[in-house]
């Protein structure tokens, strides 16, 4: 039965409410943060438990090793593998709670810093190609809304095409045609700006044409409200028209998807930097899964889990700031 | 052409394509302080004309002209660019609908600025003080305050104002008003017209351009009606209104459900081709035909549907409270049509979801025919849920726009879906649906056809036909006739009248237009702000109101003069 609404309880409603709003928005983003993290810890553990083989074996340089028996017992007991399953799950949480990512088998070093330390260059690359997919977004999305019909089919067929470019297949065409061809961009990616421009390119020309699409429908979605007419009919220019209106409209939907945008280019990170050869949190993570070194899997799973959420939060922030409506006031 | 003429159009056609025109020849002029109104009904061909006069008919637009004349000077085929010097400054153009019509996530000071900034060289805090002027002057209180605000956080006549003064910054000579009212509730469409009048007294020229005759009876000096992409009847307004030349313009007249009694058709023969064979003798007499049955003394006093106190509130996104419906109550007899009238906000399709026991009640009691019904389980409910049918206001969206005219009447009466083609053409099938088509004036045509292929009018007469499906008792209709063109919206009223003889049907009859309700109501209850302010016959509430509110809005209504 709901509560009915009365004069004093709807005094009550009103005055100490905002504070409390704001502080229960708080706590439900950071329950439900935490709750991810949870989440893709525990999804991460067991999914490479599932991997078959013994994970001592791992620790002693893989299957091809024959480590004794005698070994082999040894490392179960200092790392735990003796114990239940469900014991070592609880070990890792809690250890991760305390912020501790734990020790790489195979590396023989402590995870915060091997992973931190490939961040950098991972993130480099995600933000930059997510920039680039915007600004090929948005070009596109404008002069195809704004050239005729001609415009309008070639602008979308573009964008239908780079949406379905898978990243494997873009990079070795990017390479054979800039790297081999014409040579003028190495193939193999290096700190040096020049090698940072096939990998950023890799990811994002897919994104660029799938964001592309979004931008392009409410372009002109927004192009044909009555308040793009109401603009026009004070003598604002084609170009006031987009600048001042239409395009603050178009971008709203892009902006929310480019949290999600993001995380896809981390993934996408994995083949890229394998392909070009560039250190990263994708190769660590490619190496680490095939090394079954658990810990550094669980430790790349979790950071890019965290930058995820982060990055979800700025694009929150950022539409709250392109569209005041979503301001409770 | 006299020489105070603002706008001289002669011989205006405007086409899309390789399409026919949807203008064939249009003429007419306008002179300072004077407000000439288009009128005609949805794709009439009035709103394009008014947009030719900006140079915004569109890109794809053809428009062509013997002559067409902004203050004296031709503007056929200007540029782009010479037109948008002239747009804002020679001639303003307010549109239906503010919330829209402002950029909904831009503050209204910075849209009101946007006219100066592209015409004039003030600085930005001579533009912020003369905005704060404009919105003075259009009467918005607070003006310091408002300017803040987008369109959103203000009230539809507040908006409405904000856009008016957008449209007026520069003083143009000529004011376009393209349904500046439509919108907008009844008291606060009169204030907007007085606003309007107010304007056209500074000297400007005013081109009104609505469906409602009414409405524009109010401010227009002369009315022009279009029909078909030609004027076809042009003078003062109030001879086209008393003494309508052109048949069409009668019929749009006649139409106006407002003053006219219960019973009374709206529509003229000529105008229903779909209608089916009116039945003469319920209709020779024009009286109810319960009135002259014998035992009509104890049929009418039954009570078919009674609201006790219903209360309901929703929660606001703050997580506050906010009370739709409080402590309404009312009862409807058989036979007859209680009218719930009311503006947007007052709590009238609450009422009715509340009635049709879609909405949880919070305190009260709905009672079917003396017995209970939204207290009980809904299990309960739901084989006597066809005794009451509904009838919504956006039949479009209330079907599936997949299924077929035949699909949703088959539904309707309750059977399962034949799932082969031929099941469902099968004679028994065809013939119900036929019968039911009948009875709301469709032919047996429209069958294969989805509701996105169908007129407003075929569309809303198929939303009866599914209502009287499940042969109801009780018709609940929310708003049924407010998105229809005055003419149509007069069959569709006609067309209820005769369901309801035939059927002995009860109906609630929801809406906030003052006119229609009256039209058609027995009983009527006021509704403001979640309660009910005034119940009682309908004769005795629009001839004697005893609320202040219930005096304040019919004062509002819009009538045709004489």
């Amino acid at each position: 039965m709901v509560e009915p609404v009365t004069p004093a309880n709807r005094r009550r409603d009103g005055l100490a409410r905002p504070v409390f709003r704001a502080l229960g928005r708080l706590g439900a983003r950071l329950a439900g943060a935490i709750f991810v993290l949870w989440a893709v810890a525990s999804i991460t553990f067991f999914a490479v438990r599932l991997i078959p083989g013994d994970p001592a074996q791992a620790v002693l340089g893989g299957p091809g090793s024959q480590a004794s028996p005698e070994a082999l017992a040894a490392v179960s007991a200092e790392y735990g593998f003796d114990q239940p399953v469900f014991t070592q799950y609880l070990t890792q949480l809690g250890r991760l709670a305390t912020g501790d990512l734990g020790r790489s088998y195979s590396l023989n070093m402590d995870v915060g810093p091997l992973v931190l330390d490939q961040l950098g260059g991972t993130l480099l690359l995600a933000v930059l190609a997510l920039s680039l997919a915007w600004v090929i977004a948005l070009a596109l999305a404008t002069w195809s809304t704004r050239g005729g019909l001609v415009a309008a089919r070639v602008g979308s067929s573009l964008e239908i095409v780079a949406a379905a470019l898978p990243h494997f297949w873009l990079a070795t065409s990017l390479i054979v045609v800039f790297s081999i061809w014409i040579g003028v961009l190495p193939p193999i990616s290096t700190d040096s700006l020049a090698g940072l421009v096939l990998p950023v390119l890799t990811l994002a020309v897919p994104l660029a044409g799938f964001l592309g699409q979004i931008m392009r429908e409410s372009l002109l979605i927004a192009l044909e409200s009555p308040f793009v007419l109401s603009a026009r009919a004070r003598g604002e220019s084609e170009r006031g028209v987009r600048w001042v209106h239409a395009l603050r409209h178009a971008s709203l939907p892009a902006i929310s998807l480019s949290g999600w945008a993001f995380g896809s280019l981390i993934s996408g990170a994995v083949v890229v930097e394998t392909i070009f050869a560039r250190p990263g949190l994708g190769r660590t993570l490619l190496n680490a899964v095939t090394l079954r070194d658990v810990p550094v899997v669980i430790g790349v799973v979790m950071i890019v889990a965290v930058a995820y959420i982060l990055m979800t939060l700025l694009t929150d922030a950022v539409s709250r700031l392109v569209d005041p409506r979503l301001r409770l006031s | 052409m006299s020489a105070a003429a603002v706008l001289s159009v002669r011989a205006l056609r405007v086409g899309f394509g390789a399409s026919a025109p949807v203008v064939r020849g249009v003429s007419f002029e306008l002179a300072a302080g004077e407000c000439l109104a288009i009128v005609g009904e949805s794709g009439s061909g009035k709103s394009v004309t008014a947009r030719s006069l900006l140079g915004l008919a569109g890109a794809n637009a053809r428009v062509e002209a013997d002559r067409l004349e902004l203050g004296g000077q031709s503007v056929l085929g200007l540029t782009d660019r010479a037109w948008r010097v002239r747009r804002g400054k020679d001639v303003g153009l307010v549109l239906q609908d503010a919330l829209v019509s402002l950029d909904p996530l831009r503050p209204i000071g910075r849209e009101i600025a946007d006219s100066l900034r592209l015409h004039t060289t003030l600085g930005a805090a001579a533009r912020a003080r003369r905005v704060l002027e404009l919105l003075d002057a259009v009467g918005l209180s607070n003006p310091e305050l408002q300017v803040q605000k987008r369109s959103g956080q203000l009230s539809g006549g507040e908006r409405q104002r904000a856009l008016i003064a957008a449209a007026i910054a520069l003083n143009p000579p000529l004011l376009i008003a393209d349904e500046p009212t439509t919108a907008l509730d009844v008291t606060v469409q009169a204030q907007i017209l007085a606003l309007l009048e107010q304007i056209k007294l500074s000297g400007t020229a005013v081109l009104l351009v609505s469906h409602d005759l009414a409405v524009v009876s109010r401010i227009a000096d002369r009315v022009a009606v279009m029909h078909d992409g030609l004027l076809i009847e042009t003078g003062r307004t109030e001879r086209v209104l008393v003494a309508p030349q052109h048949e069409q313009t009668r019929r749009m007249v006649a139409a106006v459900p407002a003053d006219k009694p219960r019973g009374t058709r709206l529509s003229l023969a000529a105008s229903m081709p779909l209608a089916p064979a009116p039945i003469v003798s319920a209709r020779a007499d024009s009286t109810r035909p319960t009135a002259s049955k014998p035992d009509a003394a104890v049929v009418r006093e039954t009570v078919v549907l009674e609201a006790i106190g219903l209360s309901h509130s929703f929660r606001r996104p703050d997580g506050s409270r906010q009370l739709a419906v409080d402590d309404v109550s009312f009862s409807l007899l058989r036979g007859h049509t209680l009218g719930i009238v009311g503006e947007s906000g007052s709590g009238k399709t609450t009422t009715a979801r509340l009635l049709l026991a879609l909405l949880p009640l919070e305190q009260g009691d709905v009672q079917l025919f003396g017995q209970a019904w939204s207290s009980v389980s809904e299990k309960r409910r739901r084989r006597r849920r066809a005794s009451v049918g509904a009838i919504y206001q956006d039949s479009l969206g209330s079907f599936d726009p997949r299924w077929s005219v035949g699909e949703i009447l088959t539904d309707a009466l309750g059977r399962a879906l034949p799932q082969t083609r031929s099941a469902r053409r099968s004679p028994e099938n065809l013939a119900r649906l036929t019968t039911l088509l009948d009875e709301v004036g469709l032919a047996a045509t429209v069958l294969p056809r989805r509701p996105l292929e169908l007129s407003g009018g075929q569309r809303q007469r198929v939303g009866i036909a599914r209502a009287l499906a499940g042969r109801p008792d009780i018709l609940i209709c929310d708003e049924p006739v407010s998105s229809l063109d005055v003419s149509v919206q007069a069959q569709v009223l006609d067309l209820l009248d005769d369901v309801q003889r035939e059927r002995e049907l009860s109906l609630i009859f929801i809406s906030h237009d003052l006119g229609v309700v009256q039209h058609v109501s027995d009983e009527v209850v006021v509704m403001r702000s979640g309660r009910v302010v005034e119940s009682g016959s309908a004769a005795r509430v629009f001839t004697a109101p005893e609320h202040a509110y219930s005096a304040q809005l019919l004062a509002a209504v819009p009538r045709l003069p004489g």
